[in-house]
Parts: C-alpha cells; structure tokens; sequence
C-alpha cells in the first residue's frame, strides 16, 4: 500500500498572454493510512497539487511516486471527492454510488451489497432509489464519500468537499469522515481553507502560502483521537491554529509585497 | 385559459363572417368549416395519414443519421471541419427550391416528401446533439477520468446522458419544422397528403375544405410536439428540472 511522494514538484500553466506558476519546490512524504490536510489562501496551488497526487493533471517539473513507483495518470487505488458532489442526474443514488464499480469492472453483487453498508453508515438509508436533486446538499456530497469509497480505495483525495455546505452539516460530515477513517484506515488527502476543519481533521497539516504556490510548513498535529468537536476547546488546538494561521498570513504578507513591487 | 382565448376568437370569427355576409369562398365561418371536416372526414383522415407517415418517417431518418452524425463531429475534429460547413450550406438552401428538384428525380411518391422533411429536421437535430456532446460538465469528465474510464465508457456513461436534454430540444424543434417539410413536398407535387388537399381545395374553391386540412395539419404539429415533450417526460426528466 502506497507511501505517496512528492519530489521537487512545480506547475506553470501556460495560456497564451502568461504563464503563471502554480507551484514551486513542493516536496512531501505521506504515509500510509496518514490523514493530511493540505490548507492556505485560495490561488494556493491546493487544489492543484491535489490534482497532481491524483494524477488528474501531470507536472511540470518533478516527480510522483506511489511506493517508489512514478505515477502520471489516475491510479485504480485513489478515490477522489470533488468539492461539488458531481453526482450524474441520471442515476438514482445507489447507482451513482455504483458508478465506479461499473467502470473499474468490479464485482456487482459484492460492490451492491458494500453500496448499501456505506449507506447505512453515512446515514443515507432510504434514500437508496431517490434522485440526487431530491437530496440537501449536505446529503448529495455524503453520496460522493459513498461513491470514492465504493471501490475500497488505499488513497482517498478530498478536494474542499465541504466548502459549499453550512458550518453545522459541514462540522458533521467531518466527524463523520474521521469515524469511517477510524473504521477503515486508508490515506486521506484532504484540501480545504478553513483551518479548525484541517487541525480538527489531520495528523499533519500542510500549510501553503500562495503566489507562488509552495509549502510554507508542515505541522504535526498531536491531539488525541477519536475526535470530536470539543477538541477545538483543548488549549492545544488553539496554539496549532495560531501557528497555521501565523504561516499562512506570513506567506500572504511576502505575496502582497511581491505584488506591490512587481 | 388558451381555450377561452380560442374559443372567444372563433366566436368573433364567426360572428364577423356573418355579420359582413362574408362569401364562404373567400373566408368561410367555423361553422362551415366544422360541417365541411364532418362531411370530407374520410377524406381528410387518409390525407392526414399520409402526410404523417411522411412526418414520422422524414423525422425518425434525421434521428438515425443526424445523432450518429453528431457523434462522429464530436469525436473528430477532421469532420467537423470538412462536414460542418457543407451542413450549413445545406441548410441556407431554401427547402421550396429542393422540392421540385427531387419530384424531378425521384417522382411523385412519398419519397421526395420523406426526404424534404429529413431535410428541414436533420440540421437542427444535428447542431443540438453536437453542443449537447460537447458541453459535458468538466466535473462529470474528470470524475469518470479518474475512475480510469475508457472513451467509450466516457460515452455511454457520461457525454451521452448529458446530452440527451438537448437532443430533445433539437428533437422540438425539428418537429414543428417536420410538418412545414411534408407540405412543402406535397405543394410541389403529390397525390395525397393535406399539403396536397389544401392546394386542390383552394384552387377549387372550396376554402372551408382547405381551412379544415389546414386545422388537422396545426393539431397535428402540437400533438407530435407534446408526444415529444412526454417522452422526454420519460427518457430524459433531468433535463426538464435544470
């Protein structure tokens, strides 16, 4: 099961009026059934190297590997979340949950009846035969978590999952995942900008500051799980907030002067 | 509330017709028109059959070769290059002046109909199937991308689905356009169908006659618009809701 690394990474996107850089000198090791939150600013580069990891985009410079093997396409063994639920309208809920087993030919039967088990524990049941559009937001994206876990992933890619959904059912979903991770460890990458959500959630955080998009620190996190969310009241999680959120404003304060100079 | 509106128009039509004394020749009031369908009612049914035969038959074609079409446009940038512009041109031709041309070749039969028909439905049918394909939403794309899908299963799973909303708003607008195809065919030459029965009963008078083909012809466009949109209904109810 793979350690993911990444190796003197960068990205620039090309149009035809600039070239932007992304990322630059990105180097990260994370290992199995680690829970990472990758956070900062948006134009970051987050997403992207997300993105990256999943072999969605390629890099410019550097180097992916899962298990010492280089990596430039998606893998069979990373399921991904998208920060819309991109649930295809139509299918009922059970057959987009279904949707991966269909296209990476796993067995039906099997993967029907893991279908239902991740219903029952995301809380979805009855809802098997309904339409997407028929659920609330917080329900649609809890499909998409269903659906990346169907095929029983090592690696599980989380790109701001949450960001659309209300601070309340936002809080849920993220105990929530931490209990199925808890049950079924795998790796977890997990993007987001909010900074309690990626100390609530990681063993590490990744914290990234923009312009250009690089890692500014990675902060281990040592507070005990399983968590819940009076852990935001622990003394500890207050010093780790302030030395993301010190990390990341520092970053912002270079780029703007950069900006203002340039 | 369309009905009252219709109703109180035929009213007033009526009333007018009769006021004026208004020769049934020129403008024949609703009531002539009614006792003529009632009187010609064999008449009218066969030549309606006719003409939607033409329909259908023109239609379902445009169906079969234009989303193929569509598809292969989508997938390849050569033909959309070379096809596309021969599908404009072919649709910047009046149909009226093809018309004639195909009695001229292939006669008086349904065919030439079935062929105007296919003509009027095809590029509408065609323009829509291929903005449908290609307007996939990127994150459906890159969800099934990174399940490792093939082109194919891209396809059948993804861009086809998608596109089906808009094949069938293609599909509304070919219909209405359908009907329009088979008269003009039957305009320029025929034995049957209501294109050719209003053409007859016009030169010989007999207006209500033609007012009556031409009732059953409008009936008929918005019965085979709603048989679509009830179908859609079915196949593709996504579509309705965004």
């Amino acid at each position: 099961m793979p350690t993911i690394e990444v190796k003197d990474l960068s990205k620039t996107f090309r149009s035809r009026e600039r070239t932007t850089a992304a990322l630059i000198d990105v180097n990260l090791v994370i290992e199995q059934n680690e829970f990472i939150t990758l956070v900062g600013p948006s134009g970051c580069g987050k997403s992207t190297l997300l993105k990256i990891i999943g072999g969605l985009i390629r890099p410019t410079q550097g180097s992916l590997t899962y298990d010492g093997h280089a990596v430039d396409r998606p893998q069979r063994s990373v399921g991904i979340v998208f920060q819309e639920p991109a649930l295809l309208p139509w299918r009922s809920v059970l057959d987009n949950i279904l949707l991966p087993a269909e296209i990476l030919g796993l067995g039906m039967d099997e993967s029907r009846k893991y279908a239902l088990e991740l219903i029952e524990l995301t809380g979805l049941t009855g809802f098997e035969a309904h339409d997407p559009h028929e659920l609330s937001g917080g329900m649609q994206q809890r499909v998409a978590i269903c659906r990346s876990l169907i095929s029983k992933p090592a690696v599980l890619l989380m790109d701001e999952p949450f960001a659309a959904l209300d601070a309340m059912t936002r809080e849920d979903l993220g105990l929530e995942l931490l209990r199925i991770w808890d049950q079924d460890k795998k790796t977890v990458i997990f993007v987001t900008h909010s900074v309690p959500e990626a100390i609530l959630l990681a063993d590490r955080v990744v914290a990234m500051s923009a312009r250009p998009g690089r890692i500014a620190k990675i902060i281990d996190i040592n507070l005990p799980r399983p968590r819940t969310l009076d852990v935001e009241f622990v003394d500890g999680f207050r010093d780790y907030s302030v030395q993301v959120r010190s990390v990341i404003d520092q970053g912002q304060k270079r780029g703007t002067a950069k900006a203002a100079v340039s | 509330m369309p009905i009252v509106t219709l109703l109180c128009l035929i009213a007033i039509w009526e009333a007018l017709v009769r006021w004026f004394g208004i020769q049934s020749w020129l403008l024949p009031a609703p009531s002539e028109i009614g006792r003529m369908a009632i009187e010609w009612r064999r008449e009218l049914a066969w030549h309606s059959a006719v003409t939607l035969y033409e329909t259908a038959v023109g239609f379902g074609l445009s169906l079969l070769v234009g989303i193929p079409l569509a598809v292969a446009v989508v997938y390849s940038r050569i033909l959309q290059n070379t096809i596309y512009p021969i599908l404009l041109a072919l649709q910047s031709m009046p149909k009226v002046a093809i018309a004639p041309l195909l009695t001229l070749w292939i006669g008086f039969g349904a065919l030439p109909k079935i062929i105007v028909v296919f003509l009027v439905c095809f590029f509408p049918i065609v323009v829509a199937t291929t903005s449908g394909l290609a307007t996939v939403r990127p994150v459906f794309l890159e969800l099934v991308q990174s399940l490792c899908a093939t082109s194919l299963q891209v396809f059948i799973k993804v861009r086809f689905p998608s596109a089906m909303p808009s094949i069938f708003v293609g599909m509304k607008i070919a219909i209405t356009l359908a009907v329009i195809g088979a008269v003009i065919g039957e305009f320029v030459g025929a034995q049957d169908g209501l294109g050719y029965l209003i053409l007859i009963s016009s030169t010989q008078s007999r207006t209500a006659l033609a007012f009556a083909a031409l009732v059953l012809l409008t009936l008929m466009s918005i019965v085979l618009y709603y048989a679509i949109e009830i179908l859609e209904h079915f196949v593709a109810p996504w579509g309705a809701r965004r």
